[in-house]
């Protein structure tokens, strides 16, 4: 570890801190529906387009009719991408000819994108049209991002309203999720991209002629924009096989430092949304505090695994970190802090290949997905996420003092626990679940690509990763088969609605409820107490679910480094 | 749920001109005209044919030349096109080795390069990056202490002195953004031209 490598960490937390209240205060405007600076622009288009849908601004939605709205549109969306894929060879913008993605294959993929996961089972510059990557995929990261943002208002709205029916409009949210949060930011982004090297054209593949006299030829295409809203929306899904680590993908370390600051942005900035929608920021801030506590702990642990390095490679006589799948312009300290942001962020973009970091240093992404993606977390999806490990540390305060438990002045029962229990088992079940099928089923150990526990780490980290909507792999194994695509798309669709659906039950709940005045007994959720608790919370959730697992995979590889045995 | 299939429909139909062509071709029209050559790849032309991209590796195995790091990409069998085989910075199929740390074809594949390494230049340690493949495969750079690694190869290939390349690789170091953001790097195509056009002069 060095100096220098802290040093940008520091930088990047910095800059984090900063973007928390100018970012959320403008969002908050943006979903309360005040005028803002784009309003002259959006705003007729706005009112069009509610009208072309025979909705309007002023129609709220029961939780029941909010959840209906985002179902059917996922399913829309879902039949669309579908059939791009199936008839790409046929359709416009496919200079390089590819021709019709495997239906197993297009169901894995389409899911992927409308979970928000980004998950892939192929290689984006070898099978993706141009007008798939841009009419099918870009689409589905602007609006499965603003889906979860939708989202996480709607269950902002339970705890802000009381006695109340609705919790808001769902095609309203989602429509100023993409025109005012997303499409903007990603204008900018594209631009900036492009100025340090992205590309961002329709032509076809450049045939080269290098010094040696060999031919290259070079995949380029419409990167930039599609890079700008993988990022910034959490999707992660790359349009290069090699994702950020692609020097076309991520030229340099400032357009590294750019895409980990715009994973974080939109999470963190919904922290304080929350805070100014219950109107108190310091509950914003209370949330942000234990993903942050999280988020250094991690990054700490998989910092220091990459700079030690592998214990095998130093007994050949070689000094120095861990390089294998890293890029020298990101070296160590970037390649590590990426690789938690992205993992704590359910985005799933990579700089470096997880499945190449030592064994405690890809642990860590593992652990990130597996406490349920509420470290920042999915865009929207990290904010109702933690509110689930909320309502049960609240819960379990409540017990400890014999107190029916209350958060922000509205009283937690039976109904909302039961919700976020449900919301919470449904993670471990696909992820273990999956994982114990797939490791005693010989055309799914086939699709391994390492020995040893190493093998085991691959299968745990596909499912965790799909479960948790983040989109990351351990890229050796071979997910494009009939099993993989199948049950990977499955758990996708898993995490993604088996949590929506009762994170809404517990915004309309809420909603619904009377608001009790605090008083002297009434438990601060707004102190470094409760702070603690909810850390306490999940960790120990996540520690009695996945320890077992991790020990047959990591934590065995681990000693295993250490001992000089190789597999 | 039937009542809310005119809205899904309206608003994917919309949000997919919006954020799937309109957005993206007006990206594409504007980066062409503000940022030309980045939109285009960065391509690096000598007298009016492409060499490459600035951006992105290319294979050097010859002794004349500066190496950049092993790359793990593969493409089609020119015998066999069902069959994929190695193909170093092969720019059409990004991708990296995804070994594990405890996997043996790692550390014979590391033994095997550093031997091959440890004969050119002995008695200096080999840079790990030297020996590592890079996670696209296409890694532009490597490390400073890689590239003077290098020298004394490159020198009695070419006949020249070990000094005056030293020199040209202390110029073609990139330093880290603003003295700390980023690893300093050299990249390999940018310094093997620089080697070219020093040998003509």
């Amino acid at each position: 570890m060095t100096l220098a490598g802290w040093l940008q960490i520091l930088i990047f937390c910095g800059i984090i801190i900063l973007l928390v209240k100018p970012l959320g205060g403008y969002m908050t405007r943006v979903y309360q529906g005040e005028r803002t600076f784009l309003s002259f622009l959006f705003g007729p288009f706005e009112r069009l387009l509610y009208r072309l849908a025979g909705t309007s601004e002023k129609e709220e939605q029961h939780w029941v009719g909010y959840a209906a709205a985002l179902l059917a549109f996922n399913l829309v969306g879902m039949l669309v991408l579908y059939a791009l894929q199936r008839f790409q060879a046929s359709l416009p913008f496919n200079p390089a000819g590819m021709s019709a993605v495997d239906p197993a294959l297009a169901f894995n993929t389409a899911s992927s994108f409308v979970t928000n996961t980004n998950w892939q089972n192929y290689g984006g510059e070898s099978t993706m049209s141009y007008l798939v990557q841009m009419a099918g995929l870009t689409v589905q990261n602007f609006v499965s991002a603003a889906t979860g943002m939708a989202l996480a208002i709607a269950l902002v709205r339970g705890f802000a309203r009381h006695s109340a029916r609705s919790v808001g409009n769902f095609w309203v949210d989602l429509t100023r999720s993409t025109l005012y949060v997303l499409l903007p930011l990603c204008v900018v982004l594209t631009l900036f991209y492009v100025f340090r090297g992205v590309p961002q054209t329709l032509g076809a593949y450049v045939e080269a002629t290098t010094l040696e006299g060999a031919r290259q030829t070079i995949a380029v295409g419409p990167v930039a924009s599609q890079l700008a809203i993988k990022i910034l929306g959490t999707n992660g899904g790359g349009f290069f096989n090699a994702n950020s680590a692609h020097p076309f993908e991520n030229p340099d370390a400032l357009t590294n430092l750019v895409q980990m600051v715009s994973i974080f942005a939109i999470g963190v900035a919904l922290t304080n949304v929350f805070g100014r929608m219950v109107g108190n920021q310091r509950q914003g801030w209370a949330i942000l505090a234990a993903m942050g506590v999280l988020f250094i702990a991690g990054v700490i642990v998989a910092y220091w695994a990459e700079a030690s390095g592998n214990p095998l490679l130093h007994q050949l006589g070689l000094a120095g970190g861990n390089m294998e799948g890293k890029e020298v312009r990101f070296g160590i300290p970037l390649s590590a802090l990426f690789a938690v942001v992205t993992t704590a962020a359910s985005c799933g973009a990579v700089n470096a290949m997880h499945d190449s970091f030592t064994a405690l240093g890809g642990m860590i992404p593992m652990i990130n997905m597996q406490l349920g993606e509420i470290i920042v977390g999915g865009v929207g999806a990290g904010l109702y996420g933690i509110f689930v490990f909320v309502i049960v540390a609240i819960f379990v305060a409540g017990l400890m003092v014999g107190r029916t438990p209350e958060y922000l002045g509205k009283k937690i029962e039976a109904k909302e626990v039961k919700m976020a229990m449900l919301a919470m088992l449904c993670l471990p079940l696909a992820m273990l679940g999956f994982t114990a099928i797939s490791v005693v089923l010989p055309s799914a150990v086939s699709s391994i690509a390492n020995p040893g526990p190493h093998g085991f780490s691959e299968i745990l980290y596909a499912f965790t990763s799909a479960t948790a909507n983040n989109g990351s792999a351990f890229g050796g194994l071979s997910g494009n088969t009939p099993w993989f695509n199948l049950t990977i798309g499955i758990a996708m669709l898993m995490g993604r609605f088996l949590v929506i659906v009762p994170a809404l039950a517990i915004a309309g709940s809420l909603a619904a409820k009377k608001t009790v005045p605090a008083s002297a007994g009434t438990f601060p959720t707004d102190g470094g107490l409760f702070v603690g608790l909810l850390v306490g919370v999940i960790l120990i959730v996540g520690g009695l679910t996945f320890l077992p697992a991790l020990a047959l995979g990591p934590i065995v590889e681990h000693f295993a480094l250490v001992a000089g045995q190789t597999f | 749920m039937l009542k809310q299939l005119r809205p899904a429909l309206v608003m994917i139909v919309v949000f997919t001109v919006l954020t799937g062509l309109a957005y993206p071709l007006a990206m594409t029209g504007i980066a062409g005209i503000l940022f030309p050559k980045q939109a285009a790849g960065s391509l690096v032309t000598e007298n009016g044919k492409v060499v490459g991209s600035q951006l992105i590796g290319q294979n050097f195995a010859s002794d004349h030349y500066f190496h950049g790091r092993p790359s793990a990409t593969t493409g089609a069998d020119p015998a066999d096109p069902s069959k994929s085989v190695p193909q170093p910075y092969n720019a059409a199929n990004s991708g990296g080795s995804n070994l594990g740390p405890s996997n043996s074809a790692l550390i014979e594949r590391v033994k095997g390069d550093m031997e091959r390494l440890k004969a050119e230049n002995p008695g200096q340690p080999v840079p790990i990056d030297l020996v590592t493949t890079s996670g696209s495969g296409l890694d532009p750079d490597i490390s400073p202490n890689a590239a003077y690694f290098q020298v004394p190869r490159v020198a009695k290939a070419r006949g020249m002195l070990e000094n005056d390349l030293h020199d040209l690789v202390a110029k073609n170091v990139q330093q880290p953004a603003f003295g700390v953001i980023g690893e300093p790097r050299v990249n390999v195509l940018a310094l093997n031209r620089a080697l070219d056009a020093l040998g003509k002069n």
